[in-house]
């Protein structure tokens, strides 16, 4: 596997770990691990850094919703340019291009279910190339980014063994 | 209550407690411990596996099997072992599946041990085999092995303890306690002092897929060998099943059917969910195995690097998972150190001198920990050593 892909997959799974970590688990100098890094950032292949909440633990826990689009696609810009209209809503977390019955995967977040609503019937549903929506509210998140939210993690091992 | 003791066959009594145990009920004591004293993977099985397990029961799977095993089981060990180390056992009467190595281990001794036969045991080593010499009336004898050697046996001093007693030589590698390995060369030096004496050999091969640097290489796969070596290996480690109970022994017929007599007595055969579970490792638990293996080589070198850089002196550990580095300019004895380090840092790493003797002066830490707990770690070893350095 290329240095670069080796760093992703620590990364994907820990975007926490240093460059001095990584260097020294995959035998390079810190420095060239920093630099790729930079780069790949530079490049966009790292998009950037979010971490993973269970917002229901904490006050706060706002309403979410995926919405299946139908969208007339427009000769020469296909889906994207719609597309890339709606990812500027910032109540817009995730903009997919599904095959299927539907076009386009919208993950919306909101304080509560109405202020979803009003984004939809207002601002989504508005858009002039928007067919039809259908909306999924979300009622639990069980596992998101490869992470469980209620896996019981604790070590089960003996603290000492042979 | 009344004392019992004198009821208890000499033979027991004379065993000594495990040094492990007792550091055991210490670190449970004391409070917002990080472990590194472990000797088992930090991966659950992998779920393809256990999934293969529930199946297994949904489909009625409770009964005994045969007392060498599933034949299924049987054939894909015998596949694997083609594969891994090159040798071919027949799977119907060169390969028992056990309770675990352990199990392979006290029922080898059994078998080929009588009153004061000698087993000559490399140390450092795992903590069975001298006990499993004692309960079969044999007699361990400690063969030393050194850190600049990286702890491999060397033959001009397993030369030296060889007796006209001696009828077992255990070869355990890749090493716990130590992570030393023993190259295809290093191997090939002691095979005609083997073959010499006439010594049958324990070959305990269970962190074989754990190694980092070069290839495995088994003693039974040089000529000569295949006869009077008993390939032991299991599912414990290499793909993280060390509850499920599940290992193997390969040999020559006339030794897996005297080892099978003792089995099929004292334990009918070992449990079918674990062997369903194994034949699900061995025929699709390869990706995911190999993705732990990766997993365990980066903090491998996390460990090494932190543990230097500490100031500990440490040989590259080349498989299992653990760093056996030496304590020596702490000015301490391995069960101070431990126990020291325990209660000032609540930091848990296993005395060397638990698997011999010849750990005295070293420790035995574990790296199949979460890296965030290896750092967090190896800075609390960092502080300690500091404030006792003694040269
Ligand atoms: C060298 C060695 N052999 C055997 C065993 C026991 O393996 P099993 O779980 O197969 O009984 C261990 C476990 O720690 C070990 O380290």
């Amino acid at each position: 596997m290329e240095l670069k892909q080796k760093i992703l997959q620590l990364m994907e799974n820990d975007a926490r770990l240093s460059p001095r970590t990584i260097a020294v688990m995959l035998d390079e100098e810190e420095a060239k691990i920093a630099s790729i890094i930079q780069q790949m950032e530079a490049d966009k292949v790292i998009l950037g850094y979010n971490t993973v909440i269970n917002w229901e633990k904490v006050d706060g826990d706002g309403a979410m919703a995926m919405i299946d689009v139908k969208v007339t696609p427009e000769r020469e810009f296909g889906f994207s340019r719609v597309a890339e209209r709606i990812c500027r809503f910032p109540e817009v977390r995730c903009v997919y291009l599904m095959s299927g019955t539907y076009d386009l995967s919208v993950m919306v977040c909101g304080e509560t279910m109405k202020d979803i609503a009003d984004f939809i019937s207002h601002k989504l549903s508005t858009l002039d190339n928007v067919q039809s929506t259908v909306t999924h509210f979300m009622l639990k998140r069980y596992k998101q980014d490869n992470l469980i939210f209620e896996d019981p993690q604790e070590d089960k091992r003996l603290v000492v063994s042979p | 209550m009344s004392k019992m003791d004198k009821y208890i066959s000499p033979t027991v009594m004379a065993i000594p407690p495990s040094g492990i145990r007792k550091f055991f009920d210490l670190v449970t004591q004391t409070k917002g411990v990080i472990s590194l004293g472990v000797g088992e993977p930090d991966f659950v099985t992998p779920w393809h596996i256990r999934e293969a397990c529930f199946y297994s029961l949904e489909q009625g799977y409770t009964m005994y099997t045969s007392n060498s095993g599933l034949p299924e089981l049987r054939e894909e060990i015998a596949i694997y072992e083609k594969k891994k180390i090159g040798v071919e056992y027949n799977p119907v009467d060169e390969i028992l599946i056990t309770v675990g190595v352990s199990e392979a281990v006290d029922i080898a001794m059994r078998v080929l041990l009588e009153p004061g036969d000698e087993v000559l045991v490399p140390e450092p080593c795992f903590v069975s085999y001298a006990p499993g010499a004692d309960l079969a009336y044999g007699k361990a004898v400690p063969v030393p092995t050194y850190d600049e050697d990286e702890y491999r046996l060397r033959p001009d001093v397993l030369e030296k303890h060889i007796t006209s007693k001696s009828k077992l030589l255990v070869l355990a590698y890749p090493s716990n306690p130590t992570g030393g390995v023993m190259t295809q060369e290093d191997l090939a030096a002691l095979v005609d002092i083997i073959i010499k004496n006439d010594l049958i050999v324990i070959s305990d091969e269970i962190y074989s897929e754990l190694t980092y640097v070069g290839q495995h290489t088994s003693i039974a796969s040089f000529p000569g060998m295949k006869d009077r070596t008993i390939v032991m290996n299991g599912f414990s480690k290499a793909f993280a099943m060390t509850g499920w109970r599940i290992g193997y022994a390969c040999g020559h017929p006339d030794i897996i059917a005297a080892m099978t007599k003792i089995h099929q007595y004292t334990i009918m055969c070992a449990p079918i969910m674990g062997q369903m579970a194994a034949i699900e490792a061995l025929r699709h638990g390869e990706a995911e195995m190999r993705k732990m293996v990766d997993d365990y080589n980066y903090r491998r070198k996390l460990i090494l690097s932190g543990l230097r850089e500490i100031g500990c002196s440490c040989f590259e550990p080349r498989g299992a998972f653990y760093c056996f580095p030496s304590i020596a300019n702490s000015g301490m004895n391995s069960e101070d150190f431990c126990e020291k380090l325990l209660f000032e840092e609540q930091v848990a790493v296993v005395p060397g001198n638990a698997f011999g003797a010849k750990g005295e002066g070293f420790i035995r830490c574990c790296y199949a920990a979460s890296i965030s707990n290896i750092e967090e770690a190896i800075e609390r070893m960092g502080r300690f050593i500091t404030r006792h350095r003694k040269c």
